[in-house]
């Protein structure tokens, strides 16, 4: 019976085999894990809860409990009754002392404009309520936008724990206070421009990266490998340089006195007064994204091309094919692979391009990263960037999940 | 590329437009690089060709730029410099060892959950930098390590991992195990085996990682954006060109951005000799 096969120590075989393969297979995992776990813990965990911002309101919430409760039997109808306003007139007092007011102050007027000043007038005067006549009234004393009832509806719904309103705004709709969603008044929409923006120049850069790497690839794969070594020096010097010194040799050309007008000039080509604005909008960003970004679409299709056998197109033509038949038969085809590779991992890098947009680009010219980057740094607006960048991430995560399916992880080559 | 006599007219056209092509592409691969060189040598203030520097006058170049980078006034580019090294190489050697480890572990047959962790280990290259940098800013402000050294040392530790994970697992997977098998057949210890045979057998693949992984840090420039939080202390030479490029396109920013072409040139013949003695070393593992 080979089940009673034995080793020399007497095991059965079958279970020492089953040990051994257990024991590499906790060595191979125990030899990943310092990584995944550095990776896990200091990165994608991070990741997460910076993204849960986007939804995460329970400082406010936690600030302003009370008047949350009895604002939730409020209908909103009419403005907010005695048992509201005074529960918020002692909750506000208990802030201020604590100082936590400014913070309630920058929160809520994400919700309304003109909150900041309304709550920093309001705390001030606080101590010189009179705490058994209507609460109300001396609100609207203080200021009189605690008329308004936008405000007491924004305090309702600034105090929820979670919302997923920053998620509207990504896309340039608003939610009313009757629960109803629209899109913004045309003139504030500024996000889908952006969004559509970033597909459409993630989109257009990876089609001239392919256009323009096709050729010298294929160049690259059939010259003999002296001259192709010589060559791919052309494709790795940039691809080694700081992205920085790329950047600004395209801002030296671009310029309106840059050397690309000036040269145009001097040629006569166009004139001194009609130099050409190649900076500063969606002209500066393409072409120097396409230029940065085209060494990553040349390495997987060269590598590609490099298995080809030229055999295959001289049978092809050999039997009959004219070379542009061939090519389109039996060529192309085989260089799915590396044009896939190659496309998704420009467009990946190119949907999240920030630096160079931020140089060359302009106002005309930034991408949905910079504006992420805005929102982070100086509007201060973290759940509104923390959404966008949700969004952002989601549409990586699923190109990349195309190239795993596609290409595979495992075939992911550098240099 | 000779085209045989017989070939038709129109081919020929063909073949001749294809080769003007990939020239016009090769020029715009690199000629932006070589545009900054000269001018970085140019006596003027602003940066363009002046007349003279067309006509080759010796006066219309000079070192002044370069001088400036080195004994300016205010002198960031010296810190900058320091600083930009020091984190490179601590993050390399971290990046390098943890990277090298995991990757022996990825590419063992037995490895579990090889596809997902696989996937995590490479996500640092795959995530937006703009997304990677607030969240790595968040993590190291919890810490209390945001803008300080170990704090950016780490940030980029976790940059260039994927580069050393990546390069290391292709170097193995054209490992050829019987060697090993050979070794401990033999009577070598695993540890043994793993300094004597499997380590010299896959250092050009580490060393290409660990050079990827400096570039990521030497280069980096959106996480310490984040991470270094303003601190002149702190500053790298990417962020000295951002700040530079910003306010103004300076000929002393051009004296920088030469010198770091040097370097990549340098980093690029590297390369090129470890992609040699690698493909040296397999074509006899392979016989």
């Amino acid at each position: 019976m080979p089940s009673e096969i034995r080793t020399s120590d007497g095991e059965l075989l079958s279970v020492k085999l089953k040990k051994v393969e257990r024991r590499r297979r906790t060595t191979a995992f125990l030899l990943a894990a310092p990584l995944l776990f550095f990776i896990v813990f200091a990165y994608l965990i991070p990741i997460f809860q910076m993204l849960g911002r986007s939804i995460d309101n329970v400082q406010m919430h936690e600030f302003l409990s009370d008047t949350h409760d009895v604002m939730q039997t409020w209908d909103g109808s009419e403005m907010p009754g005695e048992d509201v306003t005074s529960i918020f007139f002692y909750e506000l007092k208990g802030l201020v002392e604590e100082k936590n007011h400014g913070k309630i102050a920058t929160r809520l007027n994400y919700e309304k404009g003109g909150f900041t000043s309304l709550i920093k007038k309001t705390a001030r005067k606080l101590d010189d309520f009179d705490e058994n006549a209507n609460f109300l009234d001396q609100f609207i004393d203080v200021h009189k936008k605690w008329g308004d009832i936008e405000y007491w509806l924004a305090l309702k719904r600034g105090t929820d724990a979670y919302h997923y309103r920053k998620y509207l705004t990504t896309f340039d709709f608003e939610q009313k206070y009757d629960g109803s969603i629209e899109r913004i008044p045309e003139k504030k929409r500024i996000n889908v421009t952006l969004w559509l923006r970033t597909i459409f120049v993630a989109a257009g850069v990876t089609f001239c990266c392919f256009l323009l790497a096709y050729p010298i690839s294929h160049l690259l794969s059939v010259l003999p490998t002296r001259y192709s070594n010589l060559l791919m020096i052309c494709v790795l010097l940039p691809f080694w340089t700081s992205l920085l010194v790329r950047t600004s040799s395209w801002m030296v050309l671009l310029q309106k006195q840059g050397v690309l007008n000036d040269t145009l000039v001097s040629l006569g080509i166009v004139a001194d007064e009609g130099r050409l604005e190649l900076m500063y909008n969606m002209t500066g960003t393409f072409i120097a994204m396409t230029q940065i970004l085209l060494p990553f679409m040349v390495l997987p299709l060269y590598s590609v091309m490099k298995t080809i056998p030229p055999s295959l197109m001289r049978a092809a033509t050999s039997m009959g094919a004219t070379p542009f038949h061939a090519f389109r038969k039996i060529y192309f085809p085989l260089t799915y692979a590396g044009i896939s590779a190659g496309s998704i991992l420009v467009f990946v890098l190119s949907i999240g391009y920030y630096i160079t947009p931020a140089l060359v680009g302009g106002a005309k010219g930034t991408l949905i990263s910079n504006r992420i980057a805005y929102h982070m740094q100086q509007s201060l607006d973290w759940s509104l960037a923390t959404a966008m960048a949700t969004v952002l991430l989601i549409a990586v995560l699923i190109v990349y999940w195309l190239y795993n399916k596609i290409v595979g992880i495992d075939n992911m080559r550098l240099g | 590329m000779a085209l045989p006599k017989y070939t038709e007219t129109r081919y020929r056209v063909w073949h001749y437009s294809y080769l003007v092509i990939c020239t016009a592409v090769f020029f715009f691969l690199i000629a932006p690089l070589f545009v900054i060189i000269p001018l970085s040598f140019n006596a003027e203030q602003y940066i363009h060709f002046s007349d003279g520097m067309l006509a080759l006058q010796p006066e219309a170049f000079s070192l002044r730029w370069y001088e400036d980078m080195i004994y300016g006034t205010k002198n960031p580019w010296g810190i900058a410099a320091r600083n930009s090294i020091y984190y490179a190489f601590f993050s390399t050697i971290g990046a390098t060892i943890l990277g090298t480890v995991a990757a022996l572990g990825l590419s063992s047959r037995y490895m579990p959950y090889k596809q997902l962790i696989m996937s995590i280990l490479i996500s640092p290259m795959i995530i937006p930098l703009i997304i990677s940098g607030s969240a790595i800013f968040f993590s190291l402000a919890k810490l209390g390590l945001a803008a300080t050294f170990p704090g950016i040392v780490i940030a980029h530790i976790i940059l260039g991992t994927p580069f050393v994970v990546i390069t290391v697992t292709a170097t193995l997977s054209g490992f050829d195990d019987s060697i090993t098998r050979a070794a401990s057949s033999l009577g070598s210890t695993p540890t043994n085996t793993f300094f004597k045979i499997t380590l010299p057998l896959i250092t050009p693949g580490i060393i290409s990682g660990a050079l990827f992984a400096f570039v990521t840090s030497f280069d980096e420039i959106v996480v310490i954006l984040f991470v270094a939080g303003g601190d002149r202390n702190l500053t790298t030479i990417p962020l000295q060109m951002w700040t530079g490029l910003r306010e103004q396109l300076s000929p002393t920013i051009m004296a920088v951005a030469t010198c770091l072409i040097v370097l990549s040139t340098l980093i690029l013949i590297v390369t090129e000799l470890l992609r040699r003695r690698s493909e040296r070393i397999r074509g006899i593992s392979a016989q």
